[in-house]
């Protein structure tokens, strides 16, 4: 395609397409982009939730690397002498003095700083309600399973280079959280006290952390997370997009616009809003005021101190944590941050690995891209908010001083809700979405059959008063009766083919009992079929 | 006794028994009360412990006592001298409205003088921190940087970086230090009200304490710039998490939908 004969010459092929033809001969990208170029999306607010995570992340590089070139990541002590008034005469880190004049005398410093870390926030938020999103439709199933675990690592390497960024300031709130994550670190039997000394380069507070988590913080973390990025896309495209069930949607297609030239330029254009909406926001509303802190020293401390909200939940748990430990042969356990520690690692790999759970207990090792309405799965849908409510809980209980101020709360009732409720919450909240699951699955089936309520009141002849139900209509049938609703997984065959009895497994028993209580009867509303609603719309059911 | 006896259940014994109950205790009273103290000389400084007394007797003496000497509902008030009284009055801290973890400021329904006055009363009991005057809380050039220092160290574990103020045990709290005066602050530091321990001037000196109202006054004043905009309370993470919560992730997932709704569509339907 890339030679022209002399009779073509004549006609000048359009510039568009000469570009792309220069192009084509020295990338060979035609096959990539025809194969790709009409690859279709569907369309969805929920699937847009990825694309602000996506976009918030480019919004932390580029603002980052303007950062980058201002900030002096060490811990050399100097005295200020900038344009900051009450900081004029302090003693403080050059990684602090440096931040003072990337807020107050590089051009255009405070608005990128603010901007950088309002995108961080806003990014972990947006990946913590995205994988909500992938969570309670079922999107993780087969065969994303691994895009999920790319997906979780994201949100945990979000959580830890948001951390080491916070912390770079060297300023007292985020040197206090530095503080915080040692004794964690030294909370860790056997190895915590080498692994602190080896991080710090020897005693806390030293004189290296901050170059260390530089490196780490710009280098090492988004590096993993750009490669994370890329390939969570890549498997995007190969699995093709999920779909919300709905006339014309099956399990083999998916229904929606194609990526050029629609959704190119709706995702594009979604980037400069996420882009101008963090933006407004960092010109208008101050975050980290590192200035109001004052530079780190281990001997100052100050009450409020919290880690930005994703962290917030491992502060909950210290906080609430009793102060337990056990001192034996001269050496320390402390419960009290161990026990956090171990209980914040099975949270998160709860996330990781539920998808694997999942496929275990059910025995459903199909491929889905049809997504689940969390209706119809209401267990996953119980699991899943017990254990946002445990999170919530937790992000109370590391905010426990605040809420105490402001609700005019005593801190200590707020621990004993936190410490109760983290078990209690998720019981109540299990139970009651689980209860709400069934109903609307049963109201689904009541409108399937019986058809909506209209709401008009008819007379009968004989003086009896009925409401008219209009039907509904086939696409609104098909988006209420499409899901496959499951059998629970079965022990097997426990005679084999020779007669011979076996005993069942304890895991086998164990996955049939979990399985029941994923599809058992009492946990799903068996759907309307075909032949009650033709019983009940042929006239002769009328009731 | 006979007659007594036969009358014990006629309709009025429950009201005589109750008057005279009232009428020995009020004698008993008027007769073991402790008699008023010899007239001082008529001076205009015990003319104020004079007029002291009176407001003392009327706002404060239910619960420290007549003499300020104190009761189980009140702590005594001999030797706590005139700056605390200048401070829990001034606040409106004192007199109490009720009973609990501890005593919130509140509109001081006091005049400046009546206060002089009732402090005047209560110095009169006991030596103790006198108000300080202009001269020695004005942060007229006081060294504001010194002051942020001696603030984080002394004065941040329990009223934040900027004086936001932060939660005590069962709930008790280190107020917000926001648009309290620079005499109040420094009575504060001086007396120690409620749960805040006292800097008397050997552990503060009074130059370090005019530092310090100066840095409050510089980060938590009337004037004070927030160069990166609205403060969001001054209170850190929490209140940053939950707007970018709401309003950063809600106004993106907003858009988001918006977005999603103006589809191209092959026909509209």
């Amino acid at each position: 395609m890339s030679t022209t004969t002399a009779s073509d010459a004549k006609r000048k092929a359009p510039a568009g397409e000469r570009v792309a033809d220069w192009a084509d001969g020295r990338l060979g990208i035609y096959g990539l982009a025809k194969a790709n170029m009409r690859k279709i999306f569907p369309d969805h607010w929920s699937f847009m939730l990825g694309e602000i995570c996506l976009y918030s992340f480019l919004i932390i590089i580029l603002t980052g690397v303007y950062l980058t070139l201002f900030f002096h990541p060490s811990m050399n002590e100097i005295e200020y002498h900038g344009s900051y008034v009450p900081m004029q005469g302090i003693r403080m880190t050059e990684a602090y003095a440096s931040t003072l004049d990337i807020s107050f005398d590089v051009r255009g410093g405070l608005l990128i700083r603010q901007i950088h870390h309002w995108a961080a926030v806003v990014f972990l938020a947006g990946m913590f309600v995205h994988m909500m999103r992938v969570f309670f439709t079922g999107a993780f199933r087969k065969p994303r399973e691994i895009n999920w675990l790319f997906g979780f690592l994201l949100f945990v390497l979000g959580m830890f280079t948001g951390f080491t960024g916070y912390s770079l300031p060297d300023d007292l709130l985020s040197g206090t959280g530095v503080r915080f994550t040692q004794g964690a670190i030294l909370s860790m039997p056997i190895v915590g006290t080498y692994i602190s000394m080896f991080l710090f380069g020897g005693e806390f507070p030293g004189h290296d952390i901050i170059a260390r988590f530089y490196s780490i913080h710009i280098l090492l973390l988004p590096g993993i997370m750009l490669g994370l990025v890329v390939a969570h896309l890549i498997l995007v495209f190969y699995h093709k997009h999920t779909q919300f069930p709905g006339p014309g949607r099956t399990n083999k297609n998916v229904v929606g616009m194609p990526l050029l030239p629609v959704y190119m330029a709706k995702a594009g254009g979604f980037f400069f809003l996420v882009f101008g909406v963090i933006a407004i926001i960092s010109a208008l509303f101050t975050i980290n005021p590192i200035w109001a802190l004052g530079p780190y020293r281990p001997d100052q401390v100050s009450t409020g101190a919290q880690p930005d909200w994703y962290m917030g939940f491992a502060e909950g748990l210290v906080r609430v944590m009793p102060g337990w430990e056990i001192n034996l042969w001269g050496h320390t356990l402390v419960l009290g941050v161990l026990i956090p520690l171990v209980v914040f690692g099975i949270m998160l790999a709860a996330i990781a690995l539920y998808p694997f759970i999942e496929s275990w207990i059910t025995g459903d090792k199909r491929e889905h891209h049809l997504l689940d309405r969390p209706r119809n799965a209401p267990t996953r849908t119980a699991l899943g908010v017990a254990w946002v409510t445990g999170y919530m809980v937790m992000l109370i209980g590391g905010g426990n001083d605040i809420f105490a101020t402001h609700f005019h709360l005593s801190i200590n009732s707020i621990t004993w809700f936190v410490r109760i409720f983290f078990f209690l919450g998720p019981v109540i909240a299990f139970i009651v979405t689980k209860r709400i699951c069934m109903g609307l699955q049963r109201r689904d089936k009541d409108k399937v059959l019986h058809g909506r309520e209209s709401g008009i009141i008819k007379r009968l002849p004989h003086g009896e008063f009925v409401e008219i139900h209009e039907p509904l209509s086939q696409a609104q049938l098909h988006a209420l009766t499409a899901h496959e609703q499951y059998a629970p997984a079965e022990i097997g065959p426990t005679v084999d083919e020779n007669g011979v009895e076996r005993k069942p497994t304890r895991t086998e028993k164990l996955r049939a009992k979990l399985s029941k209580g994923y599809y058992g009867e009492g946990n799903q509303v068996p759907k309307a079929t075909a032949e009650e609603y033709k019983e009940i719309t042929s006239g002769h059911g009328h009731h | 006794m006979k007659k007594l006896s036969a009358r014990r259940r006629h309709p009025l014994a429950a009201v005589v028994v109750l008057l005279l109950a009232l009428a020995a205790t009020g004698g008993l009273y008027a007769a073991f009360a402790p008699a008023g103290k010899a007239q001082a000389d008529e001076t205009a400084q015990s003319l104020a412990i004079e007029e002291g007394k009176k407001l003392y007797t009327v706002g404060c003496a239910s619960c420290h006592g007549t003499g300020g000497q104190g009761t189980t509902d009140g702590p005594s008030l001999v030797g706590v001298g005139s700056a605390a009284v200048d401070f829990q009055v001034g606040t409106g801290r004192m007199p109490a409205q009720q009973p609990g973890a501890q005593v919130p400021k509140k509109k001081n329904i006091y005049s400046q003088a009546e206060i002089d006055q009732l402090a005047a009363y209560i110095a009169s009991l006991g030596a103790g921190p006198i108000t300080p005057t202009e001269k020695q809380y004005s942060p007229e050039g006081a060294d504001i940087a010194k002051g942020g220092d001696l603030f984080r160290t002394n004065c941040a574990q329990c009223h934040n970086f900027t004086g936001e103020g932060g939660a005590l045990t069962h709930g008790k709290y280190a107020p917000s230090l926001e648009g309290v005066s620079e005499k109040h602050i420094y009575e504060a530091m001086q007396t120690g009200p409620q749960n805040m321990p006292s800097f008397p001037d050997t552990t503060l000196p009074e130059k370090e304490k005019k530092d310090i109202i100066a840095y409050i006054k510089t980060v938590n004043g009337d004037e004070t710039a927030t160069p990166g905009g609205f403060a969001l309370g001054g209170l850190g993470p929490v209140s940053e998490g939950l707007f970018g919560w709401i309003f950063g992730l809600g106004s993106l997932i907003a858009v988001a939908v918006w977005v999603a709704a103006h589809t191209a569509k092959a026909k509209k339907s």
